[in-house]
């Protein structure tokens, strides 16, 4: 416990910095998008929160399976944290695209792949969450809850392929968004840091979730003791 | 008793079961052709919007149809604990997890069956031609649904709100079954040829085996006591 406190109070460090810097580039350092303007910039944070967010996902993936095959409730925790902060994240990505695409393509929402796969996303973690807190026996809610982060992470490639084929053969009158093409050097190196920042912040608010779990779990126990 | 008998033994009771009280069946039915019906309010009668909407509608009055089907299935398992008692059985939990899905399968396909000439009658469908690639896709279709529903069936039965989670679960994730279904029936309705049909069957073939596989593994955590 000891260990992760100082893990975490390095990662709030971490973070603080690297928040300020990401601010810099991003509205500083970054140069204005020709044709888009200064809307462009929400490009860094938008793509930033959808890697924060796979990320999250992999985490609730890698500690379901190690949950199901050790039954250590620490992985458990680790899986609840990590779906929450996921959920979190594709929310911002949900809610920056659409302020993005209004100025841009005219419309706050198109059912275009990576759009309708990201909805998906958040729909079958919002279940994942669920699934963990509606199931009375919180033993059998943990396996539950486990057995689904495995199938929804399977499932993300899977949908994201299907809606792709679905749409390249009956294409979507709207454009596609196709930047990352001809990105300036400077915004690739704002990109990149902006995919550091938020990677380091996903983790501080995961450390933060799981040790709030943990001494929930703490009181929990503490309480049947009496 | 090898896995097989074991499978058909599992299998030959839920049949037997439904066959004397034909609950689900009934309200599968009924449940799907009223989707239908319903759904004929969105469009001007004899309208081509209909004909190119058709192959959605049917899609959805069996994807609603199935997960009514599909929660009621294990439901029904857990009256007098039913569930524990299987489980007792010196049956592996694969075989019990294979006769499930076959069982459901069995059950939606045969709604489907009655529903899909409903369907053509009201729609004004031509299916002559293409009848046995249509009746491959709906297989295939109900499979892919099935496996996963079969799953989250049980998942859902304990939960506090029962019925209610299944839906929540079931539709996020079978996403792209339903996507190559609606598709495969589309073009085989609209006429394509069968070699522009193939590789969405195909696809609809590699999730179900992917699926099933996930599923297949995965249902030992979810049963056990």
């Amino acid at each position: 416990m000891k260990s992760i406190k100082t893990a975490h109070l390095v990662m709030i460090l971490l973070t603080f910095i690297a928040v300020e810097m990401a601010l810099y580039l991003t509205f500083l350092y970054a140069p204005t998008e020709k044709i888009m303007g200064d809307v462009q910039r929400i490009f860094y944070f938008h793509v930033s929160a959808a890697w924060a967010s796979f990320l999250a996902f992999f985490f609730v993936f890698i500690a379901s399976i190690a949950f199901l095959r050790t039954g250590k409730a620490h992985w458990d925790r680790l899986a609840a944290s990590a779906a929450e902060i996921g959920i979190l994240f594709i929310s911002i990505v949900l809610l920056t695209g659409p302020l993005w695409a209004k100025p841009v393509w005219g419309v706050y929402w198109t059912w275009d792949a990576r759009l309708t796969t990201s909805l998906v996303l958040w729909l079958i973690y919002i279940a994942y969450l669920m699934v963990r807190s509606y199931t009375t026996d919180a033993e059998r809610g943990a396996k539950f809850a486990a057995v689904f982060g495995i199938i929804g992470f399977i499932d993300v490639p899977v949908v994201y392929m299907s809606i792709r084929w679905w749409r390249t053969l009956h294409p979507a009158p709207v454009i596609a968004g196709g930047e990352g093409s001809g990105l300036a050097p400077e915004m690739l190196h704002t990109l990149l840091f902006n995919l550091f920042a938020f990677s380091s912040l996903l983790i501080t608010l995961l450390i933060l979730s799981y040790r709030i779990s943990t001494l929930e779990q703490r009181v929990q126990a503490l309480k049947h003791h009496s | 008793m090898n896995s097989l008998r074991q499978i058909y033994t599992i299998l030959y009771k839920d049949v037997l079961l439904e066959l004397r009280s034909k609950d689900i069946l009934t309200a599968m039915l009924i449940f799907s052709l009223t989707v239908v019906v319903i759904f004929n309010f969105v469009f001007e009668p004899g309208s081509a919007e209909m004909a190119t909407s058709a192959p959605g509608i049917l899609w959805v009055a069996f994807a609603f149809a199935s997960n009514l089907g599909l929660s009621r299935s294990f439901a029904r398992e857990q009256e007098n604990s039913n569930m524990q008692g299987l489980l007792i059985c010196p049956v592996d939990r694969s075989a019990v997890f294979t006769a499930k899905v076959i069982g459901n399968v069995l059950f939606i396909f045969l709604v489907e069956l009655v529903t899909l000439p409903v369907m053509v009658l009201f729609f004004d469908l031509s299916i002559g031609a293409v009848w046995l690639p249509l009746l491959a896709t709906l297989l295939l279709g109900t499979l892919g649904f099935a496996t996963v529903g079969t799953l989250f069936s049980v998942i859902s039965a304990n939960t506090r709100s029962r019925e209610v989670m299944l839906p929540i679960m079931l539709f996020p994730v079978t996403v792209p079954v339903i996507l190559a279904a609606i598709k495969s029936t589309a073009w085989l309705l609209a006429g394509r040829d069968l070699g522009q049909v193939w590789p969405w069957l195909r696809l609809l073939i590699a999730f179900d085996v992917l699926y099933f596989v996930v599923c297949f593994l995965l249902y030992e955590y979810v049963v056990e006591e």
